[in-house]
């Protein structure tokens, strides 16, 4: 067993109700650091439930949540935490330029009251140049792809330098070239020694540097190991029924940007 | 002629309506921004009960108007934080909860009904210097909040459940924008009346939004949006006999009818120049010439608004239709 200064991330028991639907039930998870964690499941089998419970987003009506060694309700190392939400409203609204929305990763390292420094504009440069959007800092989010705002998205976690990843479904609605691009940028992280949690529906490009997956089902773990084992879309497995998901139908029109004339 | 402009009653008047002007559209980012455009108006509502009660006991009917103000505000917050009510039903609830406390305790009041009317339609030119004073710090203060804590809000404001996990108060947050928008209401009453008093924090932002790109200049071009109609609306009430408070917001609304067109030529030019993303895969043959395929609706290739028109991509180049050939775009 790994000594627990190592482990980033415990849960033990969890049990989340939505509007009092059972939605995770009896949930034992721990993640150790450097763990690259591929979270799959059908649609509804709790895989965002589960992210916004480690996130300190949902609170648990059972078991125990501890981040970083530190039960989540007290939790406050929130620099070391980088998550990165499925649907943002970051376009909503207010004009906002990509380097603003990128700039809010800062605030964990942030004082009120107090003007940003300059390693928090590096930061926030070195993050857009990471997921290959810097010379879009200063355009306004609501103008750019679908792909491009989730790279936002995960450009202003990088921004404030975390130690564990949590993304959910960051390939969901994404084009081609945003894929890789996200790809890239996460191979990237967990080189440097990142722990990554990530919510996918399939491994896709992430396959490379995925070493665990984890197959929700009905909001229990159906299947914990090495990712060559899983298989989620095994009609007696965890996915049954999802074969045709939403990003799948949605990537059909991007085939002709990558030079298949059609 | 000018001399009107330098009277004591009217440098208190421009004074306050500078002032006003530019608190009240740096707040109101805020509030457009979290889908709250009416909470102005719930706040300005609940602020009668305020006045009448100030009315009532004889104290200061500003002093009394913040204080109910900020109680109303925090109460909406409440009621939308907890889900109990959506925002647009909270607002409701407490909006004619107020206006009919208000008007109930002026009955009251004997003559009051006719101090109320001030502070429904705003006397700007009545001002008294404590007057002057009063929202002059109130105004700072909340200019100061706003521009100081602007991450702060921008991120709760832009995506609430980011901003928790950076360890950012989100409760708290939301109830500072609050209070910050019944102190607002409080110092523009004065100026428009409780019943425009939205007015001064909407519009110069919807005006804004025409043009800014990033949250900061929207905010700070609404600021000047909102001085320049306040003060042009007091120097135009001062020659002409008609009522400071609709006039300043008349004048606000003729900025954003005049801006509305010029927005949406922008609006189109900086969705067309944002950069179009290449593979930096090798597939970048060249289209053979000429170009036999007929681009249209359907006919299998990416279409791309593109300012006037549509480009269609084509082995990774942008075509459009130009005679009878396609150019790269």
């Amino acid at each position: 067993m790994s000594s627990p200064d190592q482990r980033i991330l415990e849960l033990r028991g969890v049990a989340v109700a939505l509007g009092g639907r059972p939605i995770l039930r009896d949930l034992d998870l721990t993640v150790e650091a450097g763990d690259v964690v591929a979270l799959l499941g059908a649609n509804g089998s709790g895989k965002s439930t589960l992210v916004k419970s480690i996130t300190g987003l949902l609170p648990l009506s059972a078991g125990s949540v501890r981040l970083f060694g530190q039960p989540i309700r007290e939790f406050d190392q929130w620099p070391r935490l980088g998550y990165v939400p499925q649907r943002s409203t970051i376009a909503q609204g207010v004009p906002s330029t990509v380097a603003e929305v990128v700039s809010a990763g800062r605030l964990s390292r942030r004082r009120p009251f107090l003007p940003a420094r300059a390693a928090d504009r590096r930061a926030v440069r070195e993050a857009l140049e990471t997921v290959g959007l810097a010379d879009h800092a200063q355009h306004q989010v609501s103008t750019l792809s679908g792909g491009q705002q989730q790279r936002v998205l995960i450009a202003r976690t990088l921004a404030g330098d975390p130690e564990l990843l949590v993304l959910d479904e960051p390939n969901a609605g994404v084009d081609l070239i945003s894929q890789q691009a996200i790809a890239v940028t996460l191979e990237r992280s967990a080189r440097a020694g990142a722990t990554i949690v990530v919510v996918l529906h399939e491994l896709g490009a992430f396959a490379p540097f995925i070493d665990r997956a984890v197959i929700l089902r009905e909001g229990r773990i159906a299947y914990d190991g090495p990712p060559e084992g899983a298989h989620p879309h095994d009609p007696h497995g965890a996915d049954a029924g999802a074969h045709c998901t939403e990003d799948q139908v949605r990537l059909a029109p991007i085939s002709g940007v990558l030079g298949e004339d059609l | 002629m000018l001399d009107i402009l330098f009277a004591p009653f009217m440098v208190k008047a421009l004074f306050a309506a500078a002032l006003t002007g530019l608190a009240s559209p740096a707040v109101g980012t805020y509030l457009v921004q979290r889908k709250l455009s009416l909470m102005g108006d719930g706040i300005g509502h609940i602020s009668v009960t305020g006045v009448a009660l100030g009315l009532l006991t004889g104290t200061s009917p500003t002093l009394t108007a913040v204080i109910v103000a900020i109680i109303g505000a925090v109460a909406i917050e409440a009621l939308r934080a907890s889900g109990r009510a959506s925002g647009d039903v909270a607002l409701a609830l407490i909006f004619y909860g107020g206006l009919a406390g208000g008007l109930m305790l002026v009955s009251f009041a004997g003559n009051g009904a006719l101090a109320l009317q001030s502070y429904l339609f705003g006397s700007i030119t009545t001002l008294t210097n404590e007057d002057v004073w009063v929202s002059g710090t109130l105004a700072i203060v909340v200019i100061a909040l706003c521009l100081t804590l602007l991450p702060q809000f921008f991120s709760v404001a832009n995506d609430e459940d980011y901003a928790r996990t950076t360890g950012l108060s989100v409760p708290v947050y939301n109830v500072l924008v609050s209070v910050l928008a019944a102190l607002t209401v409080s110092v523009a009453m004065r100026t428009v009346g409780l019943l425009l008093v939205s007015a001064l924090l909407v519009i110069p932002v919807a005006t804004a939004q025409q043009f800014a790109r990033g949250f900061r200049s929207t905010m700070l071009a609404a600021m000047v949006a909102g001085l320049l109609a306040s003060v042009t609306g007091v120097v135009i009430s001062a020659y002409v006999d008609v009522p400071p408070g609709s006039t300043i917001v008349l004048v606000a609304l003729a900025g954003f009818a005049l801006t509305a067109p010029i927005g949406v030529v922008l609006g189109k030019r900086r969705l067309a120049r944002v950069p179009f993303e290449m593979p930096s895969e090798p597939e970048q043959q060249r289209v053979e010439e000429p170009h036999r395929h007929q681009h249209g609706p359907g006919c299998g290739h990416p279409a791309v608004e593109h300012g006037d028109h549509v480009d269609y991509i084509h082995n990774g180049h942008r075509h459009a239709v130009h005679g009878g050939h396609y150019d790269e775009h």
